[in-house]
């Protein structure tokens, strides 16, 4: 029912809305929980378990049961909390975890059952036949589990991530919040001032109190204006900080556009992450409910949440309001209420000295034992005075206290500490560096108290800034502290419910107690309190009192609460912002790229960069027609290839030569200038980390390629042993992989191609196998290395990358007029397999060089990286397995890679394992399919027959050991 | 007390005032024949089956929190025997048959779900490796499909396969594969080993390692001191102080692991999925929540929670995987002690001094193998020789070479 | 997690990556493999307290860092170019 002239909606502003396919007609400023209430609507959610008839508990973010879906199709969002989401036109909102009506839930059949259902139930049957847990029990538990439901289709929707500097965050903007923040500011800290809500103020929006003689809100108003005067406040409002990390990083969830029908551009919502030198938490507390028989029923709720409804939304619960209550504050809700005509039915206060704050009926000492109304709230039963009375009421107002929003302190694993005085947990001292907590969330509970802790937190803040500090008068307000009194558990009939939305009661807290699970851990986890929605908002403390009591403990022997981030509940969304689709890591795309696209190529990624798999010709229908034909092309004549994505490391400085020495098994000192050498460099445990080659330009200039995989892995590999073990050695060096773009040449008429492109034409003298130097390309100045992946007579050219995409065209329509033409990575996978060239398909990490067989290469003259620990007895010797070559003598023809060999008579076990095969391809230079692997004892092996196994794949074949090299083994084409 | 379907239904008749505790509270022994550091996952099954198997009772767990604290209770519930390497591949292997028929076995329900893990591949080069691997598993006895693009999106229809950054090729399917109620094994377990006479006793730490003439007998607690005739190592996260108790180093460094959980849905993921381009791993749980984890956040820590970076990247790889679980919200998210190995591979063995056992160095990986883990660890305590699924498990063989490197990452303890 | 790298200043952890105990530094001379390579590679005191690790800065400098942390607290006590500290251990 909605008051008039109450609450900060705007009246003139009507907003239609459905819920569940109902329309209505709320008001901007409203929530879904408020336009709702207003709509006389009681029941919105069922609970997880035992599917109870759910109303709307809270006014906050803490809300267990008022869980929606919200949205359709895609976009559709479940467990949105009500109390949160604003309205905005044409909502539509859907309960969930029903199966039916809301009104006719028939799971709602668990309810009549709820001592088969207690806590743990599960771990105790369900397990005959074994067979039944996945085909029958498994899927009914499911279904009848969860909250609401996902769409299963992809996020339509756009999210955001950003981050944000400041000198003093300030978590919260009732009175505390605001007065620190003004504080700060004035003080001359750049402050962000973050408000979960959609409007600044806190508490002090939801309750009538004076600041300095004037309405909460008008005050508030006042302080935002000095706020923006100040030229120093970010104000963030529809923020919840949700988390503290180290460092003075915290997370905040900005909601951005859930709460307006807005363009599809708008993000929903943004994830901050905060970087704050220091940061004042002004969380405020969150009202403890009262653990009574039957105290789930729609219609019963917090008694702040009751005042929230009228102060801020101008809506009432109920036309006959009840109270229950420990405290004075639930008395102000009985207050408000009759000021506005709304009839209190009576106050039900536990404490025997409760005195009355106005004319209604006041209980002293009784207590809530008993509530009726299925749907909805129409009865409770108190007991006073030793007698039972029923009084008919349609929505009851409780309050068990307060309990600190302390959660951030704990995020960092700070513990906090039991206070008896205000029977609650505060946060313990300094539980995050840099952040103080004040007001209420270290419970100062009166408006005067927070208005003081907040400037009082401010300038701690700035004085740990080394700032100066202002001078503040504090404003006149309450001093009141609402006086709690604890009622863990009123006794009676019928179940108590703690943790609404997982539907824990105190019978489970018990019963967990009686079977030895009496550490607050244990008991959680056993009876899943505090694992619902609301994270235990709601039920923590109650759940560890009752556990206290049932174990005969004090509550604080008994343990303590703790909290993990995030504070509220976070989209998956907006924390994974930016990664959906393209945006998940980073692309890289070589000079080519346009010209290979151009041709048809189909790109395929290669670790971040694109390279293409092969380019089609008119009439070929597969892959293998074009990657054969190419193959063919490149050994009979001349092809082209961008070899660009290489990491290309330029090393200079007069100790050059020695750090290459370190870094590579092999020499490269003794390298000639204008001379390039294949390196092999091991990891310090002794495999191989990578391999390829490197140029000297130079006395003291190299060029070292790596591979595309590693080139990242390199580099840092390279400045770890420059920095941090050799930083005697007088050699810099940086990639230049982006700044050069690089081909290579192949085949025969590689040369005669290259020489109608180069200003001085090159011949086996000038230019021999493994020879390089600079060249000029058409004007152009360029590198020149006569290397091969293929066995070809190849060369590598390299210009500034400006000039990649020119050349590269160049290259390939000069290619085609020799007969040749443009590769991709299946040609070039193909022609090294032909020649035994390994890649990271062999070198996968674990590979040695002994595996290799290079452990040659390794020099004995000097120290190197990985060469103590290759010594170790397990890395070389008779049980490795090592490199060999495979062709097929069986029937099958074909290998496949990821196979693995036996001897031929042998069963496919992992005993008679002897190896598997890394790479396979069908050459057309020899016309079958030739493969790599490697096999125990390879190397004696050349010659005999073993049986290939690949179960995945079906294939059972026979292949002959030979050979890694299958063309040219004496490398003749390479020198020719 | 048995437990059964009839005794939930004669309890609930009766108001469930007849349950009885799940374990003892006992007060510690002058002395035991065996003593087992860690009341987490691996201990309770160590105690379980030296009890079962072994005939051995006069046994106590000392646990300084309370029971399944550690990681047990902290993962992301993944069960699996899909391992490439020889020493893994049947280890893992007896872990997932003992994990078959572990609920009759204990009489309660850890609800093992055999609903298979897809392991995604993203290129022709790792659809290679995977299978590779799941030869490997084959060969060992296990299950393995490669299934292509086309199976893959039956399978689970709600991956992006048109707009993401790193396609999907394919997925090595492990059927068996699947989850279980993590705490509940911890607890199973527990049950098991109080009911064989196994004292297990909480809030007990150990302080020191008695040793005199290279053979142990004792341990000192905050307890009091109680003798042993062996004494067996089973804190993972804390593996380094404990064996520093008794004069030893570990190749072992502790990182933080952080897993996350959503709110809970509706059923929408019926397996577990990996992503093959990023750390990430998902499945849904019997209550509904989504349940994922990534990477370790890296570096050397014992403060049990995690940064935002790690987090943030992991719900990254989510989101270009399946961009479904967007509108999910991340409830919580928690983080575990991890003991990095030198090669990412666990360590079950005897140690220099006579009567002391080492069982650390679970990496991320510890929750799967806790049947075997017990089983074996259980073998080793009572007879003194490996059991034959973890014959190169060895301490020493860093030092030999003889490393088992699932991940092919070297002896860089953060990487595997 | 921020570090203040000496050349960069203060940084989000995201720009570096962690490599392991400053153990790293001290590459033993031995020319074949010894205990000292198997305490080198492997074996770490994993203090749960104070310790010195080695974090590169790759997405800023890509300076080597020595940084002084607490493995239960993650406070950062003191952070130095691995090259100095290396240099000053000879």
């Amino acid at each position: 029912m909605r008051i008039e002239g109450k609450g900060r909606i705007d009246a003139a502003e009507q907003i239609r809305f459905s819920f569940d396919g109902q329309r209505y007609t709320g008001f901007k400023g409203d929530t879904l929980a408020s336009a709702l209430l207003a709509n006389g609507v009681r029941l919105m959610g069922r609970s997880f378990k035992y599917h109870r008839p759910r109303g709307v508990l809270t006014a906050g973010a803490e809300e267990p049961n008022a869980l929606m879906e919200v949205g359709r199709g895609a976009a559709k969002v479940p467990n949105v909390r009500a109390t949160v989401q604003e309205v905005y036109a044409g909502l539509e909102a859907h309960s969930q975890n029903r199966m039916g009506p809301l009104a006719y839930d028939l799971l709602s059949v668990n309810d009549l059952f709820p001592n088969f259902l207690s806590a743990g139930f599960y771990y105790k049957t369900f397990m005959w036949p074994r067979a039944f847990w996945e085909r029958l029990y498994e899927p009914v538990i499911r279904r009848a589990a969860g909250l609401g439901a996902l769409s299963g289709r992809h996020n339509p929707d756009h999210y955001e991530k950003a981050f944000a500097h400041c000198d003093i965050l300030v978590i919260g903007s009732g009175p505390t919040g605001l007065m620190a923040a003004l504080t700060a500011a004035l003080g001359g800290a750049d402050v962000i001032l973050a408000e979960e809500t959609n409007e600044f103020g806190g508490r002090l929006l939801s309750e009538d109190e004076e600041i300095d003689g004037q309405p909460g809100a008008d005050w508030v108003g006042g302080i935002l204006a000095a706020l923006r005067e100040t030229g120093r406040v970010r104000l963030m409002s529809r923020t919840t900080v949700t988390g503290a990390y180290d460092q003075g990083t915290y997370g905040a969830l900005e909601r951005v556009g859930l709460h307006v029908n807005g363009p599809a551009e708008l993000p929903k919502e943004c994830f901050w992450r905060i970087h704050a030198r220091q940061a004042v938490l002004a969380a405020g507390a969150l009202e403890r409910p009262l653990a009574f028989p039957m105290n789930d029923r729609p219609g019963i709720m917090m008694a702040s949440a009751v005042r929230s409804y009228l102060h801020r939304y101008g809506v009432v619960a109920g036309r006959k309001v009840t109270l229950f209550a420990t405290n004075d504050d639930a008395h102000r809700t009985a207050v408000d209420l009759m000021a506005c005509g709304i009839d209190v039915a009576g106050v039900v206060d536990s404490r025997p000295d409760a005195k009355a704050l106005g004319d209604y009926p006041l209980y002293a000492g009784g207590e809530v034992i008993g509530t009726k109304g299925r749907k909805a709230l129409s009865e409770i039963t108190i007991r006073h005075n030793g007698a039972e009375q029923k009084i008919a009421t349609d929505c009851l107002g409780m309050s068990g206290g307060w309990n600190p929003t302390l959660h951030m302190t704990c995020h960092m694993n700070g513990r906090p500490v039991w206070n008896e005085e205000i029977t609650g947990f505060v946060p313990a001292p300094d539980a995050v560096p840099g952040l103080t907590p004040a007001g209420a969330c270290q419970g100062t509970y009166s408006t005067a108290g927070c208005l003081a802790e907040g400037v009082e937190a401010a300038k701690r803040a700035l004085t740990a800034l080394g700032g100066k500090l202002p001078e503040m008068e504090i404003p006149q307000a309450s001093d009141a502290v609402g006086g709690s009194k604890p009622l863990w558990l009123v006794k009676g009939k019928g179940r108590a419910w703690l943790d609404f939305a997982n539907d824990v009661t105190s019978k489970d807290i018990k019963l967990a107690a009686q079977e030895a699970f009496t550490s607050v851990e244990h008991m959680k986890r056993y009876t899943t309190q505090g694992m619902a929605p609301d994270q235990g908002k709601n039920s923590n403390i109650g759940a560890l009192a009752i556990l206290a009591d049932a174990t005969g403990r004090a509550i604080p022997e008994t343990g303590t609460t703790t909290y993990r981030p995030p504070y509220v509940p976070v989209s998956i969304a907006a924390i994974g912002a930016g990664a959906q689709g393209q945006g998940f890591a980073p692309e890289r795309f070589t000079t080519s790229h346009d010209a290979s696209v151009d041709r048809g190529a189909p790109m395929v990624p290669a670790g971040l960069w694109y390279r293409p798999s092969y380019f089609p010709r008119p009439g070929e229908t597969t892959w293998r027609q074009a990657c054969d034909r190419e193959v063919t092309m490149t050994r009979n004549a001349v092809g082209v290839c961008d070899v660009s994505t290489l990491g290309k490391i330029d090393i200079q400085g007069p100790d050059a030569a020695a750090f290459l020495d370190f870094v590579y098994t092999n020499m490269f000192s003794t390298l000639k200038v204008g001379k390039v050498r294949y390196g092999l460099m091991l990891r310090e445990d002794g495999h191989v980390m990578d391999d390829g080659t490197t140029a000297r330009l130079g006395e003291s200039h190299y060029v070292m390629t790596t591979t595309t995989a590693a080139a990242g892995e390199v580099m840092k590999h390279l400045d770890f042993v420059q920095q941090c073990h050799r930083p005697d050695l007088n050699v810099r060096f940086i990639s230049v992989t982006e700044q050069w773009a690089q081909f290579s040449v192949v085949g025969p008429k590689s040369r005669e191609l290259l020489n109608g492109l180069l200003d001085a034409p090159i011949d086996n003298e000038s230019f021999p196998y493994m020879g390089c130097g600079d060249v000029s390309v058409m004007g152009v100045q360029g590198r020149l290395f006569r290397i091969s992946f293929s066995g070809e007579h190849a060369y590598e050219i390299a210009v500034p990358a400006r000039y990649g995409d020119a050349l590269y065209r160049q290259l390939v329509t000069q290619a085609e007029t020799l007969g040749g033409g443009a590769y991709g990575m299946e040609a070039l996978n193909v022609m090294r397999i032909e020649k035994g060239f390994i890649t990271h398909s062999e070198i996968d990490g674990r590979v040695t060089c002994f595996d290799i067989g290079m452990d040659r290469m390794v020099s004995a003259k000097k120290m190197c990286v990985g060469k103590p620990a290759a010594q170790r007895e397990g890395l070389k010797g008779k049980h490795r397995q090592q490199l060999i070559g495979l062709k097929p003598v069986g029937a099958v023809k074909e290998l496949t890679a990821g196979a693995h060999l036996f001897e031929t008579d042998a069963a496919p076990t992992r005993v008679n394992d002897l190896g598997y095969v890394t790479s396979v391809a069908f050459s057309p230079t020899l016309g079958h399919f030739i493969g790599l692997g490697f096999l125990q004892d390879g190397p004696n092996r050349v010659g005999d027959v073993v049986k290939l196994v690949d179960h995945l794949r079906g294939v059972e074949t026979r292949v002959e050991i030979c050979s890694p090299v299958f063309i040219d083994p004496e490398g003749e084409r390479l020198r020719g | 007390m048995r437990y059964s379907g009839w005794q939930v239904l004669k309890q609930g008749l009766t108001g469930n005032r007849g349950w009885k505790p799940a374990w003892r509270d006992p007060a510690p022994k002058a002395e035991y024949d065996v003593v087992i550091i860690g009341g987490g996952g691996h201990g309770l099954a160590t105690a379980y089956y030296l009890a079962k198997e072994h005939g051995l009772t006069n046994i106590a767990v000392l646990e300084k929190g309370y029971l399944g604290g550690g990681n047990v209770g902290r993962n992301t519930t993944i069960v699996r025997a899909n391992y490439g390497l020889p020493g893994n591949s049947e280890f893992y292997s007896h872990s997932l048959k003992l994990w078959e028929g572990l609920e009759q076995d204990l009489n309660y329900n850890v609800m093992h779900s055999q609903r298979g893990i897809l392991n995604l591949f993203h290129s022709d080069g790792q659809r290679d490796a995977y299978a590779r691997r799941g030869n490997a598993m084959v060969n060992q006895g296990d299950d393995a499909i490669l299934m292509d693009r086309e199976a893959c999106r039956r399978m689970v229809p709600y991956l992006d396969y048109d707009q993401t950054r790193f396609p999907v090729f394919g997925g090595l399917y492990h059927p068996r594969g699947g989850t279980a109620r993590h705490d509940a094994v911890a607890w199973g377990y527990a049950r098991g080993a109080d009911s064989r006479g196994v004292d297990l006793i909480q809030k007990c730490e150990v302080t020191g390692i008695d040793v005199e003439n290279g053979k142990v007998i004792g341990v000192q607690t905050s307890r009091g001191a109680i003798r042993a005739k062996k004494v067996a190592m089973c804190a993972a996260g804390r593996s380094g102080q404990v064996a520093a108790m008794a004069g030893m180093r570990l190749p072992i460094e502790s990182t933080v692991l952080q897993a996350f959980v959503t709110e809970g849905l509706k059923p929408v993921i019926d397996t577990v999925v990996t992503y093959g381009m990023g750390h990430f791993y998902i499945s849904q749980s019997d209550k509904g929540g989504l349940v994922f984890g990534g990477d370790i956040d890296f570096y050397a820590s014992y403060a049990a929670r995690g940064n935002l970076h790690a987090a943030e990247h992991v719900l990254e790889a989510g989101m270009t995987l399946m961009p479904m679980i967007g509108k999910a919200k991340m409830l919580r998210s928690w983080g575990g002690i991890m003991d990095m190995s030198s090669d990412g591979s666990p360590i079950i063995d005897k140690t220099h001094i006579d009567g002391l056992y080492v069982n650390a160095g679970w990496c991320y990986g510890g929750f799967k193998a806790t049947p075997a883990s017990g089983h074996c660890y259980a073998h080793l305590i009572a007879t003194d020789r490996p059991h034959e699924a973890a014959t190169r498990h060895r301490l020493d063989r860093f030092n030999t070479g003889f490393v088992m490197d699932e991940e092919a990452k070297g002896s860089q303890h953060n990487l595997h | 997690m921020r570090i203040k790298c000496p050349l960069c200043g203060d940084r989000d952890q995201r720009e570096f990556t962690y490599m392991g105990h400053e153990t790293y530094l001290d590459r033993p001379a031995d020319e074949g493999w010894s205990p000292a390579w198997d305490t080198y590679l492997h074996l770490r005191d994993n203090p749960a307290g104070v310790t010195r690790d080695l974090w590169y800065h790759g997405a800023g400098c890509t300076s080597w860092l020595l940084v002084e942390r607490d493995t239960t607290t993650h406070d950062i006590l003191r952070v130095d170019l691995a090259r100095d500290a290396k240099r000053g251990r000879g």
